[in-house]
C-alpha cells in the first residue's frame, strides 16, 4: 500500500497522488511532450530523477550548490508601490535578481513609443542607482496595428471570410510598421543606457509577430553590437496565422523551441526565452515531463543562452495569480538539473 | 512574488549582486556566453572558482575589495564608502573588460565640452 504524496494540477490545486501514479504521470507527460513536438523522450535517468523531485513530501525543492543558474526577469514589480525605479532596485536588493527589467505597464511597443521620452527620463535615474544589468521590455504584440487601434485591416475579420489574400498582406503591413517601432524603442532607450532590450512574449499574434521580432532583433543588433538582446517566446509553437512567412529560408508557421532558438540566435539574440504552456487539468509532474521535453533539444543545440520562460502557467509553473512555491521550486529545479539551462 | 520570483530565486538563482550572479548575467547579456562559459570568465577575472561565484560568504568581501558594489542594507552590508550603482559599474566594465551602456553614457555626457 502506497502513501498519497501531496502535489499538485497545473491550476495550482493541492492533490494526493501514489508515487506509481507520479510516475505515470511523468511518463505520460514526456510521452505527450515528444509525440507533440516530435521529439526524443526523456531518458530513464533524466524521468527517474523527476520522479525523486515529485516524489518528496518536501514543501521545498532546490538545485544541488554550485548548479545555481542565472534569474532574468520580464517586467519587474507590480508598479502599485513606490515608483519603477524603487521595483528595480529591490528585485536587486531583496529578491537578488541577476537581472532586473523595466517595462510600461501597457506592455507594448506601440503605446511605449508615444511615452518613450518619460522613459528615457527614468531608465537614466534607474542606472544611476542600479548595478545588476537593467534592460527595457515590451511585447511586439502586432495586433496592435490593427483597426480600430492601428492603421491597418484587422485580419481576424479578414480570415473568417474567406478573404486570404487580403488578411496575409494585413500582417506584412503590420510586420513593417511594428519593426520600426520596436527599433525607434530599442534606439531611444539604448541612449538612455540600457543594458539589454527584451522582446517578450513574442510570436503572440502568430507567425508574423515572430517576423516582426526577429527583424527588429536584426536592426538593432546591426545598430548596436554591445546591446544585449532577450527574446520570450508567448507559446511553445508559433501559430500560422499568416502561414507562409519565412525568415533565413525558414517557415515561422509551426517551429517549436529548437528551431525558434535557432532563427532569433541568427537574427542577433544573446538570450533565448523559450515558452511552454501549462495543461491546468494535468498535474505538475505531468507538466514539467512535457516542458522539458519539448525544450531539450533546444538547450541541447543552444548557442546561446536559454532562459526558460517560468512564470505563471509557463515551464510547468501552475496557471494561478499566487503559484504555490512548493510547486515553483520543483518545476525551477527540474528545467536547471535536466535541460542543464543557462537561467530562468 | 513569493511564489514565483522568490521561489526561483531560492530554488535555483545564482544571487544577483549578493554573490556574482549579476557578473555572469552580464556576460551572458553582452556577449551570448552560455552559462559555464559565462561563470569561468568571470570566476578566472575575480581569481576564484566557479563554486564560489554563487557563495555570499565569498563574494561580499571580493565585491567590496573590487569596488563591484552589493546589497546596501542600511549601510550594513556595503557603506558610504564602498561603489555602488553606477560607481560599482565603472570596476565591473573594468574588470570583466566589456563596454557597459551606462558608464559609456556617464563618460560622454560628463565630458568637458566647450573649451
Amino acid at each position: 500500500m502506497e502513501n498519497p504524496i501531496p502535489t499538485r494540477l497545473g491550476d495550482g490545486s493541492l492533490v494526493h497522488m501514489t508515487p506509481s501514479e507520479i510516475e505515470a504521470d511523468i511518463r505520460a507527460g514526456v510521452e505527450a511532450g515528444a509525440k507533440r513536438a516530435k521529439v526524443a523522450s526523456l531518458n530513464e535517468d533524466e524521468i527517474g530523477h523527476l520522479v525523486g523531485i515529485f516524489c518528496s513530501a518536501s514543501r521545498f525543492s532546490a538545485v544541488d550548490i554550485g548548479d545555481e543558474v542565472t534569474l532574468s526577469f520580464d517586467g519587474c514589480g507590480s508598479q502599485d508601490m513606490g515608483t519603477r525605479v524603487n521595483d528595480l532596485h529591490y528585485y536587486e536588493q531583496y529578491l537578488c535578481a541577476d537581472s532586473v527589467e523595466m517595462y510600461h505597464h501597457d506592455y507594448s511597443y506601440k503605446p511605449v513609443k508615444t511615452v518613450v521620452d518619460y522613459e528615457q527620463t527614468v531608465m537614466r535615474q534607474a542606472q544611476s542607482i542600479i548595478t545588476a544589468p537593467c534592460g527595457y521590455g515590451a511585447m511586439p504584440d502586432l495586433g496592435r496595428y490593427t483597426v480600430p487601434d492601428g492603421p491597418i485591416t484587422n485580419w481576424s475579420e479578414l480570415l473568417p471570410l474567406g478573404r486570404i489574400d487580403e488578411a496575409r498582406a494585413a500582417q506584412e503591413e503590420a510586420v513593417d510598421h511594428a519593426v520600426d517601432d520596436i527599433f525607434f524603442v530599442a534606439e531611444c532607450m539604448a541612449e538612455a543606457g540600457i543594458d539589454f532590450i527584451d522582446l517578450d512574449t513574442a510570436g503572440a499574434a502568430g507567425d508574423a509577430d515572430f517576423l516582426a521580432a526577429l527583424k527588429a532583433i536584426e536592426k538593432i543588433r546591426a545598430a548596436f553590437p554591445d546591446l544585449g538582446i532577450q527574446i520570450g517566446m508567448a507559446s511553445e509553437f508559433v501559430l500560422g496565422m499568416h502561414g507562409e512567412l519565412e525568415y533565413d529560408g525558414v517557415r515561422l508557421a509551426g517551429l517549436w523551441p529548437l528551431g525558434q532558438m535557432k532563427l532569433a540566435a541568427k537574427a542577433g539574440v544573446t538570450i533565448f526565452g523559450p515558452a511552454v504552456n501549462v495543461n491546468t487539468g494535468k498535474s505538475v509532474a505531468w507538466n514539467v515531463a512535457r516542458t522539458l521535453t519539448i525544450v531539450k533539444p533546444c538547450t541541447d543545440a543552444a548557442t546561446v543562452p536559454v532562459h526558460l520562460n517560468g512564470g505563471m502557467g509557463v515551464g510547468g509553473v501552475p496557471m494561478h495569480i499566487l503559484p504555490p512555491g512548493d510547486a515553483t521550486s520543483r518545476a525551477s529545479r527540474a528545467a536547471v538539473d535536466i535541460l542543464r539551462l543557462d537561467g530562468l | 512574488m513569493y511564489g514565483q520570483a522568490i521561489s526561483h530565486g531560492v530554488a535555483s538563482g545564482m544571487g544577483g549582486i549578493r554573490t556574482a550572479g549579476d557578473l555572469v548575467a552580464r556576460m551572458q547579456i553582452t556577449r551570448g556566453m552560455r552559462l559555464p562559459q559565462a561563470k569561468k570568465y568571470v570566476a578566472d577575472k575575480l581569481g576564484v572558482s566557479a563554486l564560489d561565484l554563487s557563495d555570499a560568504t565569498v563574494m561580499l568581501d571580493v565585491r567590496k575589495e573590487r569596488g563591484l558594489g552589493s546589497l546596501t542594507e542600511g549601510g550594513e552590508v556595503i557603506g558610504v564608502s564602498d561603489a555602488a550603482g553606477l560607481e560599482a559599474k565603472f570596476q565591473i566594465a573594468d574588470l570583466l573588460d566589456i563596454p557597459i551602456n551606462s558608464v559609456e553614457r556617464f563618460k560622454r555626457v560628463t565630458a568637458r565640452r566647450g573649451v
